[in-house]
């Protein structure tokens, strides 16, 4: 039998104690009870579930060690957090809304913008954040060993702080709006919020991971993720609504998994429509598709990377 | 009983040099597309199609097998290159192996990395909760050692300001506190953390002692043979990727190390009668400098205790001439050992020589000199006063210190000399 763990107190005190026979002892010896075996990675990876799940303490410090370090010494710093996506928002609300007069569904400009951004700035910021990790912790990488998936997890989670200030910040004004007798409305489907902020982190786990593994291989890809991110958010419906996208391109929306995401948050953050769930089902299972891809990828990258940054 | 805790089996990793580990996605479409349609590589130079494989690549370690027992201290030694740290860092994980397998019994630790993941804002408690939880520590644990951790770095006065303003000092003392209670059952001790002021690596040296006698299973890093002699049961010498001897630390600490002198040093100078480039002056040439051992050895190795002879031969050119010889002692910091001369043997004080080959020779007791590497300077003295001669000799050689010692210091001690004197010790009375 294999015992892959790394909590042993099991197979130390029984010999600790001493009260075992010779015979059983000897069994454990034979019975190939090593608790680590180290071979060449060939062939498709493990996933290593266990030892991110025996990791999970890990990634609450790595995510406790982001938010304290960030606001230990600054006071501005959850402040700025507010501040970008509101100065975001006037600039889109002044030359979407108000020069180029997008349409919004009828929603206010500010709102329409304001929902979008804290939701995208989400994904885009992971995403930008996780792309990079191998070379951006290569010294840590190159020193000692625990699941490296555990960073990009640590860091998608750490963001989801801010992400859910600004989230706040944003059911504050619908509720402003609502108030002052606008169409938006904080209804139940808000109870959708969390679930598509998970997809959301996951999708951006996904891709980043993804763009790490490949980066060691392509350096100049590196280069263009920031590229990427921006054009990627005008094929999302950040700037305007899924309803004002001709049929003929709609069936191509549907591939990109944000699309769905972003429209469905929208809708639950500002009340103005029921949440689709079959788009949302389309992208989950593009996500996971590519998750797979991702992990795997990932997973080999991991095991040669520090041969090659 | 005891079983193995680490195994090692045919281990093979191979580096490749250059840049092909990272590609441009261009390159890559183009190599895709010319192996589909069948073509040779073309991003291939002209030589290297015949053995793609062989291009730019060393083998860090090769076929490398061995097994260390529970509760045994090994230490791995060779020389820079020789793969050390690539072992280490195959066994903890952070490169894969190209071939063969390692399997370990139990957690492994490394003190490799010292303060890895310290994050400068965070509180000298904040990072150890965050270090020790990177090295592989529970958070229970960590909770539970945290006062000793603490006490251990002395750093109670300053367990709550952020490491930022550590002096760095303070820095290294925490972050050695926290690998230091790491508990794995196997722990990797590499002499990089002998770092720092003379009072600390006393102490990292005395904790990796405490450590390695504790029962645990131990391997041990390092460049210090009187450490690993000390430290360590066992020794396993990589040369060039390859397991070169192992078994018993002193015996394959003595032949590393002569190995290792014997490649480096000289022990002999030696010049033809009518050589042109001998060193002479108008009254006298040298003809030979020697350095022989005193006891009879398998290689010129010249332990602490052994006693040597520094032999000069030299021609006295002009009849009559009273010369004699006078060696000067330097080590590798050219500070001067001491200094000796032929002069005290009295039948031989201020002799009028005849013309011919003259052979002095100097016994050096042992235990005189310190450990190190040293060379001579050689004098020809004439009337006990003026210098016939003076010659920078090539002759190099090594004093090497591989006593065992059970504790203490175990390095080099300061001084030029290092010699075993006698001592009494009294009660005076009192108490």
């Amino acid at each position: 039998m294999w015992a892959f763990s790394y909590n042993l107190p099991a197979h130390r005190s029984a010999r600790g104690r001493g009260t075992l026979t010779e015979e059983t002892v000897l069994t454990i010896v034979h019975g190939d009870e090593w608790t680590t075996v180290i071979r060449p990675c060939t062939g498709w990876p493990g996933l290593g579930w266990r030892e991110l799940v025996q990791s999970r303490e890990l990634i609450a410090l790595l995510v406790w060690r982001d938010l304290v370090a960030t606001y230990q010494q600054t006071i501005l710093g959850p402040v700025w957090h507010l501040l970008q996506p509101l100065l975001s928002t006037i600039t889109f609300t002044i030359v979407f809304g108000h020069i180029v007069r997008l349409p919004t569904e009828g929603v206010p400009h500010f709102l329409f913008y304001l929902v979008g951004i804290v939701a995208w700035s989400y994904f885009s910021g992971s995403v930008l954040a996780t792309a990079n990790i191998f070379s951006a912790q290569a010294h840590l990488f190159g020193k000692v060993y625990f699941p490296r998936l555990v960073v990009p997890i640590a860091i998608v989670l750490s963001r989801a702080m801010p992400a859910c200030a600004q989230l706040i910040l944003a059911l504050i004004v619908v509720g402003y709006y609502a108030a002052s007798g606008s169409t938006v409305s904080l209804t139940a489907n808000l109870l959708f919020v969390p679930l598509l902020l998970g997809m959301l982190a996951l999708f951006s786990v996904t891709v980043g991971t993804l763009v790490s593994a490949l980066t060691i291989r392509y350096r100049d890809l590196q280069h263009l993720v920031t590229f990427g991110i921006t054009l990627m958010m005008f094929v999302t419906p950040v700037l305007y609504p899924v309803s004002v996208v001709p049929t003929k391109y709609r069936s191509l929306l549907v591939l990109n998994p944000a699309a769905s995401i972003i429209e469905a948050f929208r809708r639950a953050v500002l009340g103005t429509a029921p949440v689709e769930l079959r788009p949302l089902f389309v992208s989950l299972s593009l996500i996971a598709g590519l998750a797979i891809v991702s992990l795997f990828a990932f997973r080999r990258a991991e095991a040669a990377f520090i041969d090659t940054v | 009983m005891t079983c193995e805790a680490v195994q090692v089996e045919h281990l093979w990793k191979q580096y490749r040099l250059g840049q092909i580990g990272s590609a441009t996605l261009r390159e890559d479409v183009q190599r895709t597309w010319a192996r589909l349609a069948g073509r040779p590589d073309p991003l291939l130079k002209v030589d290297e199609t015949a053995s793609p494989d062989s291009v730019r690549s060393i083998w860090a370690l090769s076929d490398v097998s061995f097994a260390v027992r529970e509760g045994d201290a090994v230490a791995i030694i060779g020389r820079n290159g020789a793969g050390k740290s690539t072992l280490l860092k195959v066994m903890s994980r952070i490169t894969a192996p190209t071939r063969g397998v390692v399997r370990l019994r139990g957690r492994l630790a490394s003190l490799l990395e010292v303060g890895t993941g310290f994050h400068p804002d965070l509180t000298g408690r904040q990072n150890v909760h965050l270090n020790g939880a990177i090295l592989g520590m529970r958070a229970r644990e960590i909770a539970h050692k945290m006062d000793d951790i603490i006490s251990f770095a002395e750093l109670e006065r300053f367990a709550d300001t952020p490491v930022k303003r550590y002096s760095s000092g303070m820095y290294v003392r925490l972050a050695f506190a926290v690998a230091a209670h790491l508990d794995p059952e196997i722990l990797i001790v590499d002499e990089v953390l002998a770092v720092g002021d003379l009072a600390f690596q006393k102490r990292c040296l005395g904790k990796m002692g405490e450590v390695a006698r504790s029962g645990r299973t131990v391997l041990f890093v390092s460049h210090n043979m009187l450490a690993v002699t000390s430290l360590c049961e066992r020794a396993i010498w990589l040369d060039a990727g390859r397991v070169r001897a192992e078994g018993q630390a002193s015996g394959v600490v003595a032949e590393y190390v002569s190995t290792v002198t014997c490649e480096t040093s000289s022990f002999e100078e030696l010049w033809t009668m009518d050589a042109e480039s001998a060193p002479a002056s108008e009254e006298v040439a040298l003809r030979r400098i020697a350095i022989v051992p005193g006891t009879p050895q398998v290689r010129f190795t010249l332990g602490m205790d052994t006693p040597f002879r520094v032999v000069v031969e030299f021609v006295n050119r002009r009849a009559g001439a009273r010369l004699h010889v006078s060696v000067v002692f330097y080590t590798d910091q050219e500070l001067p050992a001491f200094t000796t001369w032929s002069a005290v043997t009295p039948e031989w004080r201020n002799r009028p020589l005849r013309m011919g080959l003259y052979r002095a020779t100097c016994f050096v007791p042992g235990n005189l000199l310190n450990s190190g590497r040293h060379r001579i300077v050689v004098y020809v003295i004439r009337d006990l006063s003026w210098t016939a001669l003076r010659y920078d000799s090539s002759v190099r050689f090594d004093i090497v210190d591989l006593e065992r010692r059970e504790g203490g210091w175990m390095s080099r001690e300061p001084g030029v000399v290092q010699p075993r004197l006698s001592w009494e010790n009294e009660f005076l009375g009192g108490g």
